[in-house]
């Protein structure tokens, strides 16, 4: 069951650019693309916990500030030559509001 | 027996309903129409040719009064419906007369929304919806002024039919590129060109305030920024709302529209609603291909067929004369969606199409639509594109054979097709000269001309070269400035200059990017060009920086930042090492550094104290070293004569006149200075981009050195015989390297590329090319010798925050 809950208004967000939600359990970066799709992720890289919200949106994917890994925003997953996964939760776009799933992120401040 | 149908609208969708039924059951119903507007059904859309004088009102009327009269249809033009009794059946129409019905139909289509700015209801202030707007906007000539607020659909045709009137049109947008929600970044900058081509004025992210009045009478549009627009007559396009008042008051199921079901009944069995008056499973409308099939499917539900209307996938078109636009479908980037992009930006065409699992789910064309049609279908059947992914692209001429490869296209291209647009150079000059013994770029460059302006060419003529000489050609392996595009920075950077680009998208567009919007290797250099060569015209992008320049601080392996206030020449006193040893403990900084540059760093700084400990130290007047940035650094500077008993000339002096001239600037890669005051060189100003060396008679003047990954000693540019000659030289030449130099080249290694001579012509020996290389620092120094620092604790603290903090809902 999902239980969106509101976290702020959609422009609070550059487009290509991200801000952090913070949790008990660490932040969660909020990405906007260029076509205004938002996405929630971890905000650490999986290679040394760089701060993905930090880094340059481009596409779907966002470029890790410490070292350039690039990670898909849609799947967590790292692309290219690297391997890895962060942990993505469910967001979306309603009337101009950015909604976070909260089930979710209990369920992940449990984990 | 015949029953009463009443039909509220003569609009776009009963119109269609209309027709349906007297063609299939010409005797199954008495048809009574009511419309508020004071004529029967005409092609609506149509209205847009009528503004530009393409076309008249008659000829967009679909059913005239013969029409109507042959089918037996009552008509109450401009009688608007007042009131709906449902329980009796009964409308009222607003002269009082009771009308009964059996089955009654909503087809009230929308209201145009109206801002509600301080002003909105003067006189001259109008929508875009009817004839009598579209006459409003007809009466306006030469001599009159318009603004469009909304860059949509709506407000570009008003605005281009009557730009095609003579008209002075400005349009008002208030997103960043005109029709967002059709078109994406590029193919909107093609549409704002191309408008512009037309005389209209563009102003997009513009947010209006007010709109201005005389005597009752609009006389102009205020903007935030202070902007006024004067205007005859404001034209508001800014989007429309389902008209449901009367079904509302009727008691029927609203939401934002009339709730019909699959068969368009509302939730009244007798009453159905077509067109953009309804709602459809969550789902509004604004285009008449949908309405059109609700239309028919109300008709077959009145006799009693089975049908249901589904939602299907929509395609947009500008009918603005000269603008070839069509979006379809999804066009956001996403993962497991892939992007196939062509740009040809001779012709100025763009296509993207959006690819996922085999299929296009979405497309967005400008310049060249004619295989719109054909795209739409892939869309609409979700074909499984797979054996074409490779010329899906080039359109369905290129399908089924295997003309995969580009080189066939150029090499079926006629002998008098154009290859070079500038020079009017044509494939068959190219090859005559490729057979008189040109065989490499630059001899068909010299021989022909093609490819020697703009550069956009220079792929094609490579290609000729190719299909000419076939394999004694060898396509030239140059660096490209990433995966995103087949150019080189440098031709990158001519283009820039050549073509005006004055925006990412445009470079993006006319450089020919494969990709939407870029990548992290691409977008910062981009942004550096473009602010070096447009200074005023185009402003930074926050968002194609490397973290460091966007906030200003220096990013840590740990997500921290360190702080480095400027000090300038390497001077300080009590006062800013108070306020240092204050934020130090103030903000628990774990570790404060002297640094190899003659300054101090605050290192651990967390993210969100940024804002603070910059106004504490903004709060002495210390601003950002910058040493974050491919930008000016230091410049260290020694003693001199002020203490030193061999200085010869002030050399801290100069060093601070120097980093006070430049710093705030961005530049190809960082810019490190020093002076000292004497060649013993304590400030070891041979080893820096630009040294100055203090002797007795003057200064000399040296670029070019290193000492990171590569250890250069400077070479000597010139000598000075005044201080203001070696600041004069070195501003000069920093301004050479910025707008020259590739992204992330240090000025050793763009002299090597261009040759010293080359750089102390242009900055030693041509003066007047010295004073313009000088005016034109200044000038972008008029934007960015700022403190960055104090400029985001003013305006984006709070964009240092966390966006919310879930630490409590994530604890229950
Ligand atoms: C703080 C400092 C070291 C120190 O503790 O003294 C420093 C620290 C860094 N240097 Fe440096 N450099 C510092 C003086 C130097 C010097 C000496 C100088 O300027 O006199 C050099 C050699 C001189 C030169 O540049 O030619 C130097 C050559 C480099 C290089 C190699 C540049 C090259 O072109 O080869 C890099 C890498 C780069 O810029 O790409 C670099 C990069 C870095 C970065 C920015 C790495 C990074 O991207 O995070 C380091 C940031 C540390 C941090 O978190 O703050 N640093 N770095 C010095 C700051 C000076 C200042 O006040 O601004
Ligand atoms: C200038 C312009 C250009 C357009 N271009 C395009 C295009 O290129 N492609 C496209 O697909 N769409 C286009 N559209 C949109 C398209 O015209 C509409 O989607 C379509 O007209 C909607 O049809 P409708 O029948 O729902 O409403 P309408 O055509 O608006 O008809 C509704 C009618 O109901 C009447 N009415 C309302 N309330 C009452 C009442 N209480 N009593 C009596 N009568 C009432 C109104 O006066 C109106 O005449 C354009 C629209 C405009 C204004
Ligand atoms: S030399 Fe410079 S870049 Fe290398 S670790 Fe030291 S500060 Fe960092
Ligand atoms: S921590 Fe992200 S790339 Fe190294």
């Amino acid at each position: 069951m999902t239980n969106w809950i509101d976290i702020a208004d959609l422009n609070e967000v550059p487009r290509r650019g991200a801000r952090v939600v913070k949790t008990r359990d660490g932040c969660v970066a909020i990405f906007r693309t260029a076509a205004d799709e938002v996405f929630a992720l971890d905000n650490v890289c999986p290679h040394k916990q760089g701060p993905l919200a930090d880094g340059i949106v481009h596409g779907a994917s966002v470029t890790c500030p410490l070292h350039n890994w690039v990670i898909s925003l849609e799947t967590g997953l790292v692309q290219g030559e690297d391997n890895g996964q962060v942990s993505t939760y469910p967001a979306r776009v309603d009337g101009g509001r950015i909604l976070l799933d909260a089930t979710f992120l209990r369920a992940r401040a449990v984990a | 027996m015949t029953q009463n149908l009443i039909i509220i609208g003569a609009g776009m969708a009963t119109g269609r309903a209309i027709e349906h039924l007297v063609e299939n059951a010409p005797d199954a119903f008495n048809i009574t129409l009511f419309n508020a507007e004071p004529r029967g059904n005409y092609n609506r859309i149509m209205l847009s040719p009528v503004l530009a004088g393409d076309k008249t009102y008659e000829e967009i009327i679909t059913h005239d009064d013969a029409w109507y009269a042959e089918h037996g249809v009552t008509c109450r033009f401009g009688e608007r419906v007042a009131k709906i009794d449902r329980a009796a059946k009964t409308v009222t129409a607003a002269n009082g007369d009771v009308l009964p019905y059996d089955k009654l139909i909503f087809g009230t289509g929308s209201n145009p929304f109206m801002i509600p700015l301080p002003g909105h209801d003067l006189e001259g202030v109008i929508a875009y919806r009817d004839l009598e707007d579209t006459e409003r906007m007809m009466a306006m000539g030469p001599d009159n002024k318009v603004v469009v607020i909304g860059g949509g659909l709506l407000g570009l045709e008003a605005a281009a039919g009557m730009a095609a009137r003579g008209v002075d049109v400005t349009v008002v947008h208030i997103m960043g590129h005109l029709m967002e929600r059709q078109l994406d970044e590029a193919a909107g900058y093609l549409l704002r060109k191309a408008l512009i081509d037309k005389g209209i004025t563009v102003k997009c992210a513009a947010n209006s305030k007010e709109i201005l009045g005389e005597n009752g009478k609009v006389r102009a549009l205020l903007l935030d920024d202070g902007t006024e627009l004067p205007c005859d007559l404001l034209v508001m396009a800014v989007g429309i709302r389902p008209n449901i008042g009367l079904a509302q008051e009727a008691g029927l199921a609203v939401g934002r529209g009339i709730h019909v079901d699959d068969q368009m009944i509302t939730s009244d069995a007798d009453v159905l609603a077509v067109g953009e008056c309804v709602e459809h499973d969550g789902a509004l409308f604004g285009l008449v291909a949908p309405l059109y099939d609700q239309a028919v499917v109300a008709a077959q539900t009145l006799l009693a067929q089975d049908a249901q209307f589904v939602q299907k996938e929509i395609s947009t078109k500008l009918k603005v004369t000269g603008c070839d636009l069509f979006s379809a479908g999804d066009f956001a980037d996403g993962d497991g969606r892939e992007d196939i992009v062509f740009r040809d930006p001779a012709r100025g065409v763009y296509r993207r199409l959006v690819i996922e699992d085999n299929a296009v789910i979405g497309a967005v064309m400008y310049g060249d639509t004619a295989d719109s049609n054909w795209f739409f279908s892939l869309i609409k059947d979700k074909t499984d594109i797979a054996d074409m992914r490779e010329t899906l692209i080039f359109g369905p001429a290129y399908q089924g054979g295997d003309t995969a490869d580009p080189l066939l296209a150029v090499a079926a291209l006629p002998r008098d097709a154009e290859i070079c647009g500038c020079n009017g150079i044509c494939k068959g000059q190219i090859e005559d000269a490729i057979l008189a013994g040109a065989d490499d770029l630059a001899a068909v460059k010299s021989t022909t001309k093609a490819s020697a302006s703009c550069g956009t060419c220079t792929g094609l003529v490579e290609q000729v070269l190719a299909v000419t000489l076939g394999d004694d050609f060898v396509m030239p392996a140059a660096q490209s400035v990433c995966g995103c595009t087949e150019m080189t920075h440098e031709d990158v950077r001519r283009l820039i200059k050549s073509q005006t680009l004055t925006s990412l998208a445009a470079v993006m567009q006319e450089c020919g990017w494969k990709t939407s919007c870029g990548c992290h290797v691409c977008r910062p250099a981009l942004n550096f060009y473009l602010l070096a060569d447009w200074p005023l015209e185009y402003q930074d992008d926050p968002q194609s920086r490397f973290i460091n320049e966007r906030k200003h601080a220096n990013i840590q392996k740990d997500g921290t930042f360190s702080v480095v206030p400027r000090m300038w020449g390497g001077i300080t006193n009590g006062n800013e090492l108070r306020a240092i040893a204050d934020a130090a403990d103030k903000y628990n900084v774990p570790t404060v550094k002297v640094t190899g540059g003659q300054r101090i760093d605050l290192l651990g700084v967390k993210g969100e104290d940024l804002p603070a400990i910059w106004a504490d130290l903004n709060a002495v007047g210390m601003v950002s070293g910058h040493a974050y940035s491919k930008g000016l650094r230091t410049v260290k500077t020694c003693v001199g004569t002020d203490h030193c008993r061999f200085g010869t000339q002030d050399s801290t002096g100069l060093g601070i006149k120097l980093e006070k001239a430049l710093w705030g600037s961005w530049t190809p890669h960082k810019v490190k200075l020093a002076v000292s005051g004497c060649p013993r060189n304590c400030a070891e100003a041979t080893c820096k981009d630009v040294g100055v060396i203090c002797v007795d008679s003057g200064y000399e003047v040296s670029v070019g050195g290193a000492a990171g990954m590569d250890l250069k000693e400077t070479e000597a540019l010139a000598k000075a015989p005044t201080e203001q000659e070696a600041i004069d030289l070195t501003i000069a030449f920093v301004q050479l390297y910025r707008e020259h130099a590739k992204y992330l080249d240090r000025p050793y290694k763009f002299i090597a590329k261009f040759g010293l001579d080359w750089v102390k012509e242009r900055v030693v020996d041509d003066l007047d090319e010295r004073a313009a290389l000088i005016e034109r620092f200044e000038l972008s120094q008029s934007i960015y010798r700022k403190d960055p620092w104090a400029e985001h604790v003013t305006q984006k603290a709070d964009s240092y925050q966390p966006l919310a903090n879930l630490m409590l809902e994530a604890a229950e």
